[in-house]
């Protein structure tokens, strides 16, 4: 009954999307302002509506409804509560009602604004973000409806949406449980990370296609949504960070990016949302590069829906299971649809969107700009073409294969090196016009610098020769951007006569999105540090070794203490834990680590929990190998030396705060938003 | 007699062979035993491969039966004096190239994103002439053309006061 509720709901949320579309639509075209702001009105009753449909499916997750197909898919009596809410996301059905609940309470934050001056954009931002809810809902009602109920039937017990001829509701005792891999705390976050990501991607791309139809094609879309694109970004960088984490801590291979299918769909969209948040600011800056900018936000709205068909269709096990899935040819169409539209409106717009200005030189900002749009692109293309490799094989040569790291990690690797070649160039050079010669006076300095850094890792650290290149790299783009943030602090101090930090501080909050943007480029090189540590440094072993022995790797020795297992009834797992203490190589102890391995009664599932000793320079990362038996005699460890991994883990908590920064309104904004007012020369201080 | 003799001077031979042979087997059993493949050896090759079943798992940390099996065999391959390569190729033979972390076409596999790329170049290049050659046009003799446009306002003066000071 509660189900029937929930589903009935869910018919209305989609019904009450679809007239918001076709309101918006046509009282635009018949100039029937009543019939706008009705359908303005009834996309803000989805997200209410949807809110209730979402609470029916909490209520049924946390109170053990298993007769509904998804509760017992994903939940059991064993898991706790927070858990049974956070198993919404954890199954298909599930996880597509959250993305439409989150896209419709961004669609719905957007129509409160106050619309006096944009007016022409209203009804078709309404239209498109009430479409893409509408499709969404769609996949719900039509395919993967989560109140689905399990009844007995002459053919078996099958789940419903409404009970069949003689069918008679069926109530599993208990659920199948939730993935263990799904229940760790970076998991539990990360998805919805990655949803508000890619839902606050679709509102810039709505505001993109209202002023191609409503013809206000000046840079207007660019200032309304800027924010909103750099929130998606943040929230979407939050994502990767936290899947980077979660791999890490749970995955047990010591690792953090497996360039995983599902991890690249999360990563495509985040590439083209950086090269357009740089590319706006020429547009903004300059005039330039209108086509470019609307096509960068098509691409990354249609990859953002082109990551939930991949990992939500089947196709990356095979074309067939593609085909076979109900779902997987509907996203195909939609994404087929909406990018074909979206360009022709572009190509129909293509006149009003030409550039004001013209490039003046090849080392301008704005070059820079377009050549990191290059690279960031040409990354998008590696990547999407690792993915879709194997079915193209498939489907025309009947040849299964696999794109793993190797491919990827050849490939991207100059790409990225350029791209931070880029970073260190990129904020010397100025707007409209730089010469070699103003250019070179500028980089001299923080090129010699970063060149002493490279000799010292030479001499103390690495002969690597990527290593070496990576190493001066990063000197170079946090002296450059150093030296940017100290030229201006103290252009300030001479100007303002306030002392260093205090220009410091008013350099940034004067100037948010370029300072938070020099903030999110250091976080990158500390990241960086750790991305060539782990990609270049990592060693590992691995030995069955008795209790009192020792195993030995790059100067570290772990000594096997002892290992205990036990059930824990209450949660439904067995814990196998051991305990290693590590010693540096002169016999210095460093501390006990605990690797443990728990199996998850429920899903018969095991999952591996490394121990790790953390520090700048190395992290002790040790594994009990789950496929070797354990007991007192001789156990089976994978002992792995992360040099310099946590500066990965340190430059994400900077990276955050970053793009903190830089997205949070300006105070001229802030006050727009509470008069209600347009503020003239908004980006005067980018 | 002679026929006799004939007849025991082959037993001779036949000793002499399977002595030979005895020596070579023994010597080839004691350098395998001599080299009896670690973890490290194991997963060495095992990092490269994938199963069938357990997508995008690497088979040295996949924790399935099957994938135990299977590192159970590069063991024994390695053991019996197996090569990296033969017996990549062993288990390509028997489950197909999707065991291998990379196509085995690398040529197809890489000649797509560096087309892309070269030709991503060019087009930014040819806009870049286009963008120029007007702007240089209209811009002739004009200074002010060719003055960057400022960047930031306390930048600016800071130039300006480091210009005075020169």
């Amino acid at each position: 009954m509660i189900a029937d509720l929930g589903y009935g709901i869910l018919v209305v949320s989609f019904l009450t999307a679809l007239y918001s579309v076709f309101a918006a639509i046509y009282g635009e075209l018949k100039k029937l302002p009543n019939m706008v702001e009705s359908a303005r009105r009834a996309m803000l009753l989805t997200w209410p509506l949807l809110t209730i449909t979402a609470g029916i499916l909490i209520y049924l997750l946390t109170h053990d409804h298993y007769e509904v197909q998804f509760v017992y898919e994903v939940t059991s009596r064993s898991m706790p509560t927070y858990l049974k809410v956070t198993a919404w996301w954890g199954g298909q059905a599930g996880s597509l009602l959250f993305w439409s609940w989150l896209m419709s309470a961004f669609t719905s934050l957007v129509t409160f604004k106050k619309w006096d001056r944009d007016r022409e954009f209203l009804p078709w931002v309404v239209a498109v973000g009430g479409i893409t809810l509408a499709f969404f809902l769609g996949m719900n009602v039509f395919f993967e409806n989560p109140f689905a109920q399990l009844y007995q039937t002459l053919d078996g017990i099958t789940p419903h949406t409404f009970q069949p001829a003689q069918g008679v509701l069926f109530t599993p005792q208990d659920g199948r449980g939730l993935n263990p891999l799904l229940r760790h705390p970076g998991m539990i976050i990360h998805p919805p990370m990655l949803y508000l990501g890619f839902v606050s991607f679709v509102i810039p791309f709505a505001f993109a296609m209202a002023a191609l139809i409503s013809g206000r094609t000046d840079d207007r879309w660019i200032r309304l949504t800027r924010r909103w694109a750099l929130w998606a970004w943040l929230f979407l960088s939050a994502g990767l960070v936290l899947g980077s984490r979660w791999a890490y801590d749970v995955l047990g291979w010591g690792g953090f990016w497996g360039w995983d299918p599902v991890e690249i769909a999360a990563f495509m969209p985040w590439l083209t949302g950086t090269a357009f948040l740089h590319s706006v600011m020429i547009q903004e800056k300059r005039g330039m590069f209108k086509h470019w900018n609307m096509l960068l936000i098509i691409i990354t709205y249609d990859l953002v829906i082109f990551g939930t068909f991949l990992t939500r269709s089947g196709v990356l096990s095979s074309v067939h299971a593609f085909a076979e899935s109900a779902i997987g040819p509907m996203f195909f169409v939609f994404i087929g649809l909406t990018l074909i539209t979206s360009i022709a409106l572009v190509i129909h717009r293509w006149d009003s969107l030409k550039s004001e200005t013209k490039m003046t030189s090849l080392l301008s900002r704005e070059a820079l700009f377009l050549l990191n749009n290059l690279l960031f692109i040409s990354v998008l293309i590696v990547c999407f073409w690792g993915v879709i490799y194997p079915l193209v094989s498939e489907l025309f040569t009947g040849q299964k294969v696999t794109v793993g790291p190797p491919f990827y990690e050849r490939a991207t690797g100059p790409l990225f090196g350029s791209l931070m070649l880029l970073m260190g160039i990129a904020p010397l050079s100025a707007w409209g016009h730089s010469t070699v010669k103003t250019l070179g006076r500028a980089i001299w300095k923080p090129i010699i610098g970063a060149a002493l850094v490279a000799a010292y890792a030479f001499a103390t650290y690495t002969h690597n020769i990527i290593a070496l290149v990576g190493f001066f790299l990063v000197a170079l783009v946090i002296l450059v951007t150093i030296y940017e943030y100290g030229r201006g602090a103290y252009a300030r101090q001479r100007s303002q006569g306030e002392n260093i930090f205090t220009a410091f501080l008013n350099l940034t909050s004067r100037n948010r999105r370029r300072y938070g943007g020099y903030i999110i480029h250091l976080s990158m090189m500390l990241m960086a540090i750790g991305i060539l540590g782990i990609e270049i440094f990592q060693v590992e072993t691995q030995g069955t070794i008795g209790v009192g022995d020792t195993m030995d790797l790059s100067g570290y020795t772990i000594k096997y203490k002892e290992v205990a297992s036990w059930d824990d009834n209450a949660s439904g797992v067995n814990h196998t834990r051991a305990v290693v203490e590590v010693y540096k190589a002169d016999g210095t102890y460093l501390g006990n680590l605990n690797p443990r391995k728990d199996f998850f009664f429920d899903t018969q599932q095991p999952m591996t929990i490394p121990g790790q000793l953390a520090s700048l320079k190395d992290e002790v990362y040790v594994l009990l190998v789950d496929w070797e038996p354990i007991n007192q005699a001789g156990t089976t460890f994978k002992l792995i030396i992360n040099p310099l991994v946590n500066w990965l883990w340190l430059g994400s908590f900077i990276f955050i705060f970053g793009i903190i920064i830089a997205a949070w309104p300006e105070r001229a904004e802030r006050a727009e938003a509470r008069a209600g007012k347009r503020v003239p020369q908004a980006s005067a201080a980018d | 007699m002679n026929w006799d003799s004939k007849k025991q001077t082959l037993p001779k031979a036949f000793y002499v062979l399977c002595l030979l042979l005895f020596v070579l087997g023994s010597a080839n059993s004691v350098f395998a035993q001599g080299k009896e493949p670690t973890d490290d050896d194991v997963n060495r090759i095992a990092k490269q491969l994938y199963c069938p079943v357990c997508e995008s798992t690497p088979l040295d940390v996949c924790p399935t039966e099957a994938c135990r099996q299977w590192r159970d065999l590069i063991r024994q391959m390695l053991s019996e004096g197996k090569s990296e390569n033969e017996i990549k190729q062993y288990f390509v033979a028997h489950y197909g190239a999707r065991v291998l972390d990379e196509p085995p076409n690398r040529f197809v596999s890489y000649i797509v994103p560096v087309i892309a790329f070269l030709l991503g170049a060019a087009l930014l290049f040819r806009g870049f002439r286009m963008w120029m050659k007007p702007a240089a046009a209209e811009a002739g003799p004009d200074e002010e053309e060719s003055k960057p446009v400022a960047q930031d306002d306390y930048i600016q003066k800071f130039e300006e006061e480091m210009k005075k000071r020169e």
